[in-house]
């Protein structure tokens, strides 16, 4: 768009159609219409709801990668520090089980939440404090967990104790008016990301400071404190989707959340914010979550392509997404 | 006119390298003040020093008649001294009126809930970039779909917002073309105008000669030479930083 045109355009009311904000859910439109063409299992009521259940750890997840992503970071230790707080959770309940009952649960959970917190915010403070690439730190703090859980699992499983199973199990497998527990959770997840990045000081700070640090600095922004905390958001996420991912297997294994870092940084980058920051679309990364679970829906119903190539196929979906991205860019 | 912003003597080392060797400037109120000189006379030191950035490790800064300490570039903001840096100093993928309001949104109360309150930006915004650019009416478009010269608009309209009334501006046209460096230079004339104290930091001499009344010329990390702007060519200036001398050369 030319600045000639952009000058005589008319105020409205802060809100204009972009259409590259559009494309991750046009994206998403014509894949659906794809698996409707190939199986006429994929548009039944019972996968529909399995497929939006399942992308829901990777949507939750990812509205935390948002934030760190937002403001120029990078967080690759998501994946595990997802298997290390589904370990401490799992301890923290059953530990509590015999005094607390079912209430261990709730308990854990809390657990969880804080244990996630931090673990964001030691990779927050790292990057922030010790001026280290996020890339650098989180690649670390992701060989630092994986190793965590496969020492607390002893290389084998963690599980849940059997008496929290049946009283846990609804949290990812029951509903709310027909709604999966996990698809509510991810919509109040994104909702409570969208309201603080669109409408609150810190929100837009976050896109301020992906955008050009040195000039957010010099408005009074103090960046170290956004990033850091574009850290904790991230952790607590992870916590969030931990808490409605140990009801599903009831346990925690050494390769519990591995590559999900593949699939959380895909899920945003083709949501359509920037990899370099400065642009966040939260909405477009819960569309971005939902296509990488569909492709995977598609290609297990289809038998054209093998289910164990899924990863393949998502690791391409980014490349593909970024090159699109660089074609597409007028600069 | 009285003296605005007034350095003492001001020392700067960064280790063995002396940047800073007693520069002492004095800035007048409603004037357009030039700091000219050539790559590694202290020039963006100096800026740095002003602007809170670095602190200097001998001299004085007087504002107003008042000794002060800038330990940080909010310090020096709140002083009144806003500093656009040179590249363009915006945040390209967002909005016009989200840069102009970047680190001071406004917010409203909304159930005990302190909400960015955007309508008030906008608004607020249209009253500021008016005063530099009537013709960009669009608070929404993103600063990456506007000219060079408007992007400067933004960045002094963000000073203003800041209610600063002493900007500094580093290379303000170091990355334009010759209608939009006019441009730029026009927005530096209607700071003058509506009050304001201008420090202009610039390798063009053209433009420094267009609108400085005032000049001051560092070398080697010293201003050597002080003069008054009006009948200085851009020639004349070049040969100053080049001889170092206040000698008049024709």
């Amino acid at each position: 768009m030319s600045s000639a045109e952009v000058a005589t355009l008319p105020e409205s009311e802060g809100f204009r159609i972009r259409w590259g904000d559009l494309a991750p859910f046009i994206a998403l439109g014509v894949i659906i219409l794809l698996g409707t063409l190939i199986n006429s299992n994929f548009m039944s009521a019972n996968n529909i709801l399995n497929v939006i259940t399942r992308s829901a750890f990777i949507a939750i997840i990812g509205v935390g990668a948002t934030f760190v992503i937002a403001t120029g970071g990078l967080d690759l230790s998501i994946g595990s520090m997802l298997a290390f707080v589904v370990g401490i959770m799992i301890m923290a309940m059953n530990a509590l089980a015999p005094a607390l009952g079912a209430w261990a649960i709730p308990a854990g959970a809390v657990v969880a939440l804080v244990v996630g917190s931090l673990c964001g915010l030691l990779n927050g403070l790292i990057v922030t404090v010790g001026r280290i690439e996020p890339f650098i730190v989180t690649l670390g703090t992701m060989g630092i967990f994986r190793a965590l859980i496969t020492y607390m699992t002893d290389g084998g499983s963690l599980s849940i104790d059997r008496s929290l199973r049946n009283a846990y199990r609804p949290v990812y497998f029951g509903d709310f008016l027909g709604i999966p527990y996990p698809v509510l959770i991810t919509l109040a997840i994104a909702l409570l990301g969208a309201f603080i990045l669109y409408r609150t000081k810190y929100g837009r700070r976050v896109t301020a400071v992906g955008s050009n640090a040195d000039v957010a600095s010099f408005s009074g922004v103090h960046v170290s404190r956004v990033r850091t905390m574009a850290f904790v958001i991230q952790g607590f996420c992870v916590a969030v989707a931990a808490i409605c991912y140990v009801p599903r297997l009831g346990a925690a294994t050494p390769t519990t959340g591995q590559l999900w870092e593949l699939q959380v940084i895909t899920a945003v980058v083709i949501g359509g914010t920037l990899l370099r920051g400065g642009k966040a679309h939260i909405w477009g990364t819960v569309a971005g979550a939902l296509i990488l679970e569909v492709i995977a829906n598609v290609m297990v119903l289809s038998d054209m392509v093998s289910e164990y190539l899924v990863a393949a196929v998502q690791g391409a979906i980014i490349i593909i997404a970024m090159l699109a991205h660089r074609f597409t860019s007028t600069r | 006119m009285p003296v605005k912003i007034s350095t003492r003597n001001i020392f700067k080392n960064y280790g063995a390298v002396e940047a800073l060797k007693g520069v002492s400037v004095d800035v007048h109120e409603g004037e357009i003040h030039a700091i000219c000189g050539d790559n590694g006379a202290g020039k963006s030191t100096f800026i740095k020093i002003l602007a809170g950035v670095e602190q200097p490790d001998r001299g004085e800064i007087v504002v107003d008649g008042k000794p002060v300490h800038f330990d940080s570039p909010h310090a020096s903001l709140t002083a009144g001294i806003a500093t656009i840096h040179q590249d363009l100093a915006v945040a390209p993928e967002m909005t016009i009126y989200q840069n102009i309001f970047m680190g001071a949104e406004l917010t409203r109360n909304v159930l005990g809930l302190r909400l960015l309150d955007k309508p008030a930006m906008r608004r607020a915004a249209v009253g500021y970039m008016a005063q530099l650019n009537p013709s960009i009416t669009d608070m929404n478009a993103k600063v990456n779909e506007l000219s060079g010269g408007q992007r400067q608009a933004v960045a002094i309209s963000r000073a203003l917002r800041w209610n600063a009334d002493t900007v500094i501006l580093d290379e303000p046209t170091a990355a334009l073309g010759v209608r939009e460096t006019e441009q730029v230079l026009d927005l530096v004339r209607s700071l003058k105008a509506s009050g304001k104290t201008v420090i202009l930091i610039s390798h063009a001499m053209q433009d420094v000669a267009a609108v400085a009344d005032r000049i001051s010329i560092l070398r080697t990390g010293k201003n050597q030479i002080d003069l008054e702007g009006g009948d200085l060519t851009a020639d004349n200036l070049s040969h100053y930083i080049l001889s170092g001398t206040g000698d008049r050369f024709h």
